[in-house]
């Protein structure tokens, strides 16, 4: 058996529970109140994507964007590196999300609001309103709350409902389900109680988009 | 009188007994130690491991918390605090407490060198050398044998040069114990590190042994074996025998079987918690389990 097939996820795991939450925690504190306007941004953008507005698509784009693009920078390439040198990895990943995010939907206008898309336009809610109480819910502090725009998995799982409601590219598709997979193994080696949330997300925004139109 | 590890094994076999096998006192009312044949120096039974423990990033409370880890350790009489470039923060972490507690002289700087690149080797050092805020090492370690011929070459001249204490090579979770065994019988190291508790005994076989007929000190990693050991044990009766070595809860008792190993120099235990710590040099002291207990232990603890 070759050496690296006797590493279980367990031995890769370099940092403990209490310091991945402690991230969330000196984040929010360094970012208040940067959460309301980006909270706010993210309503107005489900609330032209449920009125079907020819906007919305482009409006999505650019917060969806941002939201890769800020998450790459200040959380993976700054915080999480600090305790995780697989962390730069997933941030250019998030960028490369940014910058595709960027292409199809602001430029190429291909992120198009789908008709039968307001199961995905709740999942995107979902993860903006609800991913934010995963915190207190586990018995974390609810100032370790991962938020939306500012945390990957919440951006994570988002972007997947806003997907799931639209007619978009697969390529978009690629880096949101694969940090899904990321993540929930992380979580999951963590002994985390809400390791199953963002893959769940994940393959319930699948089911939605193959249901509504199988490849 | 500088005793060799061979020649201090050697009168144990003669001997026999099981108080032959116990180590020595250090000056004053400190921990016991295990020589350092190679060098002459010596080393307390427990030191201080670094992975996931130390591991906190830029957090001022846990950077803190790890200080006073530091700190606590030195106050018992602990000296060795090992580290690696694959722990994340780490090594800058207890940079942080040395330089918070004035860069206490006991120290005894273990770090390992990570890459398979054979040119970053002196690089990744000098990285160390600079998070620890210490101008040299006391040992250095191949780690986890990732290209161990190259940095074995660098990690000797530098010892030849005066830049460096100790060479050790490492491995984890019995992971190639057979190319580790070659390099033991063929390369003049001073140190290894494996993993060494009750539950995972393998190195018992050929590894200690080989060790102490080659005069090279061992470090014991994951001693309570990443802390399943203590987390399965908690809250179940200690056993009668614990008593007889002094032991006042199971962290104690995993540690005294693993330093009272004969070819064992120390065991190195991580935690973020003062207490903790605390309770583990104090198993570097008291009276120590004979080969008899040993099995004993040994027999209640895989049970």
């Amino acid at each position: 058996m070759p050496t690296w097939m006797s590493y279980s996820l367990s031995d890769l795991l370099l940092f403990s529970p209490r310091t991945y939450y402690r991230l969330f925690e000196l984040m929010n504190a360094a970012l208040w109140p940067a959460h309301v306007p980006l909270l706010a941004a993210a309503l107005a953008v489900a609330v032209l994507a449920l009125a079907g507005h020819r906007r919305a698509g482009r409006g999505a784009a650019a917060l969806l964007a941002a939201a890769w693009a800020w998450t790459a920078v200040d959380f993976l390439g700054i915080r999480y590196a600090a305790v995780n040198w697989a962390a730069p990895w997933f941030a250019g990943a998030f960028l490369a999300q940014a910058a595709l995010l960027a292409w199809q939907g602001l430029f190429r206008d291909r992120l198009q609001p789908a008709p039968g898309g307001r199961a995905g336009t709740a999942l995107y809610l979902a993860a903006v309103l609800l991913m934010p109480l995963a915190a207190p819910l586990s018995g974390r502090l609810w100032t370790q709350a991962e938020p939306f725009g500012l945390a990957p998995d919440p951006t994570a799982a988002a972007t997947l409902g806003l997907l799931a409601a639209a007619r978009a590219p697969w390529s978009l598709w690629i880096v949101p389900l694969l940090w899904c997979a990321v993540s929930g193994a992380t979580l999951r080696t963590m002994e985390a109680p809400d390791f199953w949330v963002l893959p769940t997300i994940g393959l319930l925004a699948l089911a939605l988009r193959l249901r509504r139109h199988p490849v | 009188m500088r005793l060799s590890r061979r020649r201090l094994l050697g009168s144990l076999l003669a001997a026999g007994t099981a108080a032959a096998l116990a180590p020595a006192r250090a000056q004053g009312a400190g921990p016991l130690t295990r020589p350092i044949a190679s060098t002459g120096g010596a080393l307390p039974l427990v030191g201080l491991g670094s992975w996931i423990t130390f591991n906190v990033g830029d957090d001022p409370v846990a950077r803190d918390a790890c200080a006073e880890v530091m700190g606590a350790f030195f106050a018992a009489g602990g000296r060795l605090i090992d580290s690696s470039p694959m722990y994340g923060s780490s090594q800058e972490v207890i940079g942080y407490g040395l330089a918070k507690l004035g860069r206490p002289p006991a120290l005894f700087s273990a770090t390992k060198v990570w890459t398979s690149s054979a040119s970053e080797g002196p690089e990744q050092v000098e990285d160390a050398q600079r998070l620890w805020g210490v101008p040299r090492f006391d040992l250095l370690q191949v780690h986890n044998l990732v290209a161990w011929e190259a940095h074995l070459e660098t990690l000797m001249a530098m010892k030849a040069a005066g830049r460096l204490g100790h060479v050790g090579v490492t491995t984890s979770h019995g992971r190639r114990h057979a190319e580790l065994e070659r390099i033991m019988a063929a390369h003049p190291v001073d140190f290894v590190q494996v993993t060494y508790n009750a539950a995972d005994r393998e190195v018992e076989r050929r590894i200690l042994p080989l060790a102490a007929e080659r005069g090279i000190a061992v470090i014991a990693n994951r001693p309570f074996r990443g802390g399943d050991l203590t987390q399965e044990f908690a809250g179940r009766p200690l056993p009668g025998w614990a008593a007889e070595i002094g032991c006042t809860g199971w962290a104690q008792a995993f540690l005294k079987f693993i330093v009272s190993h004969p070819a064992v120099t120390c065991a190195i235990p991580a935690t973020t918690r003062v207490d903790h710590v605390r309770e583990n040099m104090a198993a570097a002291s008291g009276p120590m389990p004979d080969a008899a207990l040993r099995a004993r232990m040994a027999a209640d603890i895989a049970a």
